[in-house]
């Protein structure tokens, strides 16, 4: 086999050799040569509003402490102690200019630093003079727009560079409101039993929506008598660097801001005043494609900003093959009046997360692929080939964004590499 | 009519098996109009709507529609329905002689499916009135004791 991934622009077709889901020596490339290397997210700059906040957060396989040290910066702290490597903060958040461990009570400030230890008098005055003795911090910490990322490669080219177009519509969900954006309590911590890239694909899949949504879809037709049909119809884009979106008009109802019947007079109007300041802003044609379109944004290789009914960021990581844990943050305008705040709220949760209306039903498709790659060795691709024959004027319910992950992935994950590696054992 | 604590945690027996059962319509039948099913975030059982994302947070029309949607073939994610066993236990029953009954209990619901077995634990809470001579839940609010949905990965079913 020379490639996971057959583009073969001549037949339009798009493969995926199963195998990719499915074999540990796979998984171990994707770590070295994707998550090792790209640029991950590891959280929202709100999170650490004030000088101390700090946040425990698992990215890309390591264990991190999010902070905001006294100086003012946001850093990425390896969360293990440089003594003897145990877990330093145990907290999952909390406030702290001091971060102790407690095996043997070394104590660091905020920003790494050590500040004490007990029994100095058996090390040597210049014990930590190179600051090796220090809780060593993520190299690579850069923002966009709020969102933070990492990068565990030291020369890995900015994170400006790597979101590239993708950055178009960050700003689009980004502009939504003038004090910024912030990250809601209750982060949302789940799982899938199934392969990592799976949830991907299905957070830029348009296509799925009616069959796998259809009891979402009936509720909004009960809930709206205007609704004749289910209209879900836009564009698809490949971003480059593996980036993909679709944007698309829907029929439910989005904070900002597109009334639905579900929702009072009262926020029909302030949503009517949060279209008039846009359009202001941003003239008639932004402030439409703000307020009216969708966008569900996927960062290679594994950030979705879905700005929908309500604004969620999901990453996720595979421990196996077959096991991806997921964390869900929803994101809304900071000072956003509460009546309005409810709303969006709701209307997060009557489709989103894992006790929504559709987000276990998209669990259980991904689910159900993972446990039937059981036939791979007689059933070996995945066709994801919707719209190559148009792909200049792609649908938002083709697949021309998930073929932009797996032309990125194309490049990084060879199967030639591995023989290669393979054989040199 | 004179309640008992008997006939309170009854019950909650047959709320719980109703739902075992499958019975759905028959268990949104026991919520009173204004009654409301949430689940809070892990680690913030007391949190404000507004400012944190529950996982599950229904008023009487949502609690209907969760009901109707479970009970669809195209609920894909329960169907073929899952096998379930709800456990209510260390029942405290507050407020007997009261208009509004204060329930407090500790819960364990196991679902499995396609041989995966998943267990759910927490603490419940419960306010229940009497409307028409019969036991009503007003509240049910599900307070789940675990560190994340892992490996769970979701709430598909009613707590």
């Amino acid at each position: 086999m020379n490639s996971f991934v057959i583009d073969d622009k001549e037949k339009s077709e798009f493969l995926v050799h199963r195998s990719v889901f499915t074999e540990r020596e796979i998984l171990a490339r994707e770590r070295a040569e994707i998550f090792n290397k790209c640029w991950l997210f590891i959280g929202h700059e709100s999170e650490l509003k004030e000088l101390g906040d700090y946040k425990r957060k698992k990215v890309g396989g390591r264990n991190l402490l999010f902070v905001r040290s006294q100086d003012g910066e946001i850093r990425a702290l390896y969360n293990t102690c440089p003594h003897r490597g145990a877990l330093v903060c145990r907290e999952n958040e909390g406030n702290s200019r001091v971060f102790r461990c407690f095996y043997h009570a070394w104590s660091f400030t905020n920003d790494g630093n050590l500040v004490g230890m007990p029994g100095k008098d058996g090390f040597p005055e210049d014990f930590n003079a190179e600051g090796t003795k220090n809780m060593k911090a993520v190299k690579r910490v850069e923002s966009y727009r709020g969102f933070v990322f990492v990068n565990f490669d030291d020369h890995a080219i900015s994170l400006d560079e790597y979101l590239g177009n993708a950055k178009e519509y960050i700003d689009l969900v980004a502009d939504q409101s003038d004090a910024g954006l912030e990250v809601l309590g209750g982060v949302q911590q789940y799982s899938v039993r199934a392969n990592w890239k799976l949830l991907a694909e299905n957070s830029v899949d348009l296509y799925h929506g009616m069959p796998t949504h259809k009891t979402y879809f009936d509720i909004k037709q009960e809930q709206d008598p205007n609704l004749k049909r289910v209209r879900l119809e836009g564009h698809g884009r490949e971003l480059g660097n593996g980036h993909g979106v679709m944007e698309y008009v829907a029929p439910w109802g989005r904070p900002i801001a597109q009334w639905t019947p579900i929702w009072d007079e009262k926020l029909k109007e302030d949503m009517e005043k949060i279209k008039a300041r846009l359009k202001e802003k941003y003239g008639e044609e932004r402030a439409e494609r703000i307020t009216n379109y969708n966008r569900n944004i996927l960062i290679f290789p594994n950030l979705v900003i879905n700005d929908i009914m309500a604004v969620t960021a999901r990453t996720f990581y595979p421990t196996s093959p077959g096991y991806m844990e997921v964390t869900g943050y929803a994101l809304a305008p900071v000072g956003e009046p509460e009546d309005h705040r409810l709303a969006r709220n709701n209307n997060f949760l009557e489709f989103l997360g894992p006790g929504g209306f559709a987000t276990p039903d998209d669990n259980e498709a991904l689910e159900l692929c993972q446990e039937a790659y059981t036939n791979n060795s007689e059933v070996e691709w995945n066709d994801i080939s919707k719209g190559m024959i148009r792909e200049e004027n792609a649908m938002a319910t083709d697949e021309l964004q998930m073929r932009a992950f797996w032309r990125q992935y194309k490049k990084i994950i060879k199967p030639s590499m591995m023989e290669e590696e393979v054989t040199m054992k | 009519m004179t309640v008992t604590r008997q006939n309170v945690v009854d019950f909650l027996y047959h709320e719980a098996n109703l739902l075992d059962e499958w019975k759905l319509l028959e268990w949104a039948e026991l919520f009173t109009d204004d009654a409301s099913y949430t689940v809070p975030p892990i680690y913030e059982p007391d949190a404000d709507a507004t400012r944190s994302l529950f996982y599950i947070h229904d008023d009487r029309d949502r609690i209907q529609k969760r009901a109707e949607r479970l009970l669809k073939k195209e609920a894909h994610v329960e169907y073929p329905h899952s096998t379930t066993i709800r456990n209510y236990h260390n029942v405290l029953v507050q407020d007997l002689d009261q208009d509004t009954i204060k329930v407090l209990c500790n819960f364990t619901t196991y679902r499995t499916k396609r041989e995966v077995l998943d267990s759910f634990i927490g603490k419940q809470q419960f306010e229940i009135v009497s409307q028409d001579g019969k036991l009503r839940i007003k509240k049910k609010k599900v307070i789940l004791h675990l560190d994340s949905l892992r490996p769970q990965g979701k709430i598909s079913l009613i707590l």
